[in-house]
């Protein structure tokens, strides 16, 4: 451990602005990206869900 | 071999019929090296420094030009699902219509390089640099150009959608191309960079037509 | 054999590889965080400060596993384009398409971190050096993969031209690399590089190893996520698909 303080260990030695920033991209476009699969996951269920109820009362106004 | 010569000829043919075509990608090449002086200013040093990257990069986007009919006239009007079914490989085919492309759209860039080179002031043994070097990498972009060609026949937006997939793949060949007259000009030996691109050359002839047929096949299904 | 050969093919319908994917995926997701905070850790608070870099140099920590990453995934996308062409497998050919996104991303974010490095280093946000080139031409191939599957309608062609494109890039890539690098050295390109932290001391190497591992479960993680969406998408009109969602 080589950080004295927490003020240094954010300063970076003076690159905070590279060193934070290149971290802080990948953070935010690995919470984005997961976010996003899981959006489009579950869109295509949500349809799924509105064409088989829509089956259902397809059926049921035939049987009715 | 006799529908190899065959599909060129046909090919040629019909670009004789319409010669507006092919005058439309060699006017473009001649107006776009001649904008860069334009734009950058008339001084000669740094026009012939950047002279050989200027003239490859627009033919570049010339050959492109051509690129979208090289298939799309022939899905148009059935003759590419006659070729298929035809008796003679596809491959070889494919190949005639690639070198027939060249012809029309490669060939009259090579020939003109040297003309648009003087605007550039490079010299005599420079210019035949540049043409030799376009001579090996023209029909290579006609090569690689026809996979995409292939691949994106049919498809919505297939002009601006070809440039995207192709112009990546055409990197090496510019590179070495380009290098070749600046390695010239430099005083330095252009073999190296002519060798190389005889080498992609060879592997794109052997290469490109197979896959180009593959990307027809899954076209036409 | 031929019993495992089979077992195999039944992971390869969509109908068996939807739940299998469902139930590994947080297994990749929790992999994915202990190797990052492992990772994280000896990066901030392990590896030493570069003799010659100075802080900056922690930048590769994260850079380097992008990159290796980015590369990584066009190949095993390519492989399994091929699989798909080749096996006429539904679920490789969904595969690639799921990866192509998560490979894009990791050039994006290798370009992105490399130019936050060339800034202090080289007092540039862009340097055209033989390294970042590449990787942004390898963009513009993941870029290429996805827009021409996505112009597609039909999922059956769009897969097999995505496969032939997948195919000719992997061909073309070490030439493309070759050319480039020859390029650069041409053009007296920069002498301090990137990837070459100056003393690379063992803890580095093992911070990077430890942050590409969390990359690469994040990406295998992310991936199965958007597989099971392009399944359910693509298979919506099958009977199974209206058994899965109970």
């Amino acid at each position: 451990m080589h950080w004295n303080s927490v003020g240094e260990f954010f300063a970076m030695g003076g690159y905070a602005l590279y060193v934070w920033g290149s971290f802080g991209a990948c953070a935010l476009l690995m919470i984005v990206e997961p976010f996003l699969a899981r959006r489009r996951l579950t869109q295509a269920r949500t349809i799924l869900a509105r064409e088989r109820l829509a089956d259902e009362l397809d059926l049921q106004q035939k049987n009715s | 071999m006799n529908a190899f010569l065959a599909t060129v000829r046909r090919d040629l043919l019909l670009a004789l019929r319409r010669k507006s075509e092919v005058l439309t990608a060699v006017f473009f090449f001649v107006i776009v090296t001649s904008l860069f002086p334009l734009g950058i200013g008339p001084e000669a040093v740094l026009l012939k420094k950047i002279a050989p990257g200027i003239l490859w990069v627009a033919a570049l986007l010339a050959t492109l030009l051509g690129l979208p009919r090289l298939f799309a006239t022939d899905h148009v009007d059935g003759t590419l699902e006659q070729m298929v079914l035809s008796p003679s490989p596809l491959g070889l085919l494919v190949a005639g219509k690639i070198l027939a492309h060249w012809l029309l759209c490669g060939l009259p860039l090579v020939l003109l390089a040297p003309l648009l080179g003087l605007q550039f002031d490079l010299d005599a043994s420079a210019l035949g640099i540049l043409t030799l070097a376009l001579l090996l990498g023209t029909p290579l972009l006609s090569l690689i150009g026809a996979i995409g060609a292939a691949l994106t026949l049919g498809v919505r937006g297939g002009g601006v959608l070809l440039a995207l997939l192709i112009l990546p793949l055409y990197i090496p060949a510019l590179i070495f191309g380009a290098g070749a007259v600046e390695a010239h000009i430099a005083g330095l030996d252009a073999s190296g960079h002519l060798s190389l691109l005889a080498a992609m050359l060879a592997l794109a002839v052997f290469f490109a037509p197979w896959a180009t047929t593959a990307a027809l096949r899954v076209a036409l299904e | 054999m031929r019993q495992s050969i089979v077992q195999w093919f039944r992971f390869a319908s969509p109908q068996s590889f939807y739940p299998l994917a469902g139930r590994m995926i947080p297994w990749f997701w929790a992999a994915a965080i202990v190797f990052g905070i492992a990772g994280l850790w000896i990066s901030f608070f392990v590896a030493p400060t570069d003799a010659q870099q100075g802080e900056g140099y922690r930048i590769i920590f994260v850079h380097v596993p992008a990159s290796w990453m980015s590369m990584f995934i066009y190949l095993v996308m390519a492989f399994w384009a091929g699989l798909g062409l080749a096996l006429n497998t539904r679920v490789s050919a969904m595969m690639a398409q799921a990866l192509a996104p998560t490979g894009a991303l990791m050039a994006t974010l290798s370009l992105v971190t490399g130019s936050l490095w060339g800034k202090p280093m080289w007092g540039a946000w862009w340097v055209w050096d033989a390294r970042l080139t590449s990787e942004l031409i390898l963009l513009f191939l993941f870029l290429g993969f996805m827009a021409l599957q996505a112009a597609i309608d039909d999922p059956r062609r769009a897969d097999k031209a995505g496969a032939i494109l997948a195919l000719v890039g992997v061909v073309n890539i070490p030439i493309i690399y070759f050319s480039v690098k020859w390029w650069n050295t041409l053009h007296q390109g920069s002498t301090i590089n990137l990837n070459k932290a100056p003393s690379m001391a063992q803890t580095m190497l093992w911070g990077m190893l430890l942050m590409a591992l969390a990359f690469w479960m994040y990406s295998i993680a992310v991936a199965l996520m958007r597989v099971r969406a392009i399944i359910l998408e693509r298979e919506r009109n099958t009977e199974w698909v209206k058994h899965a969602l109970e």
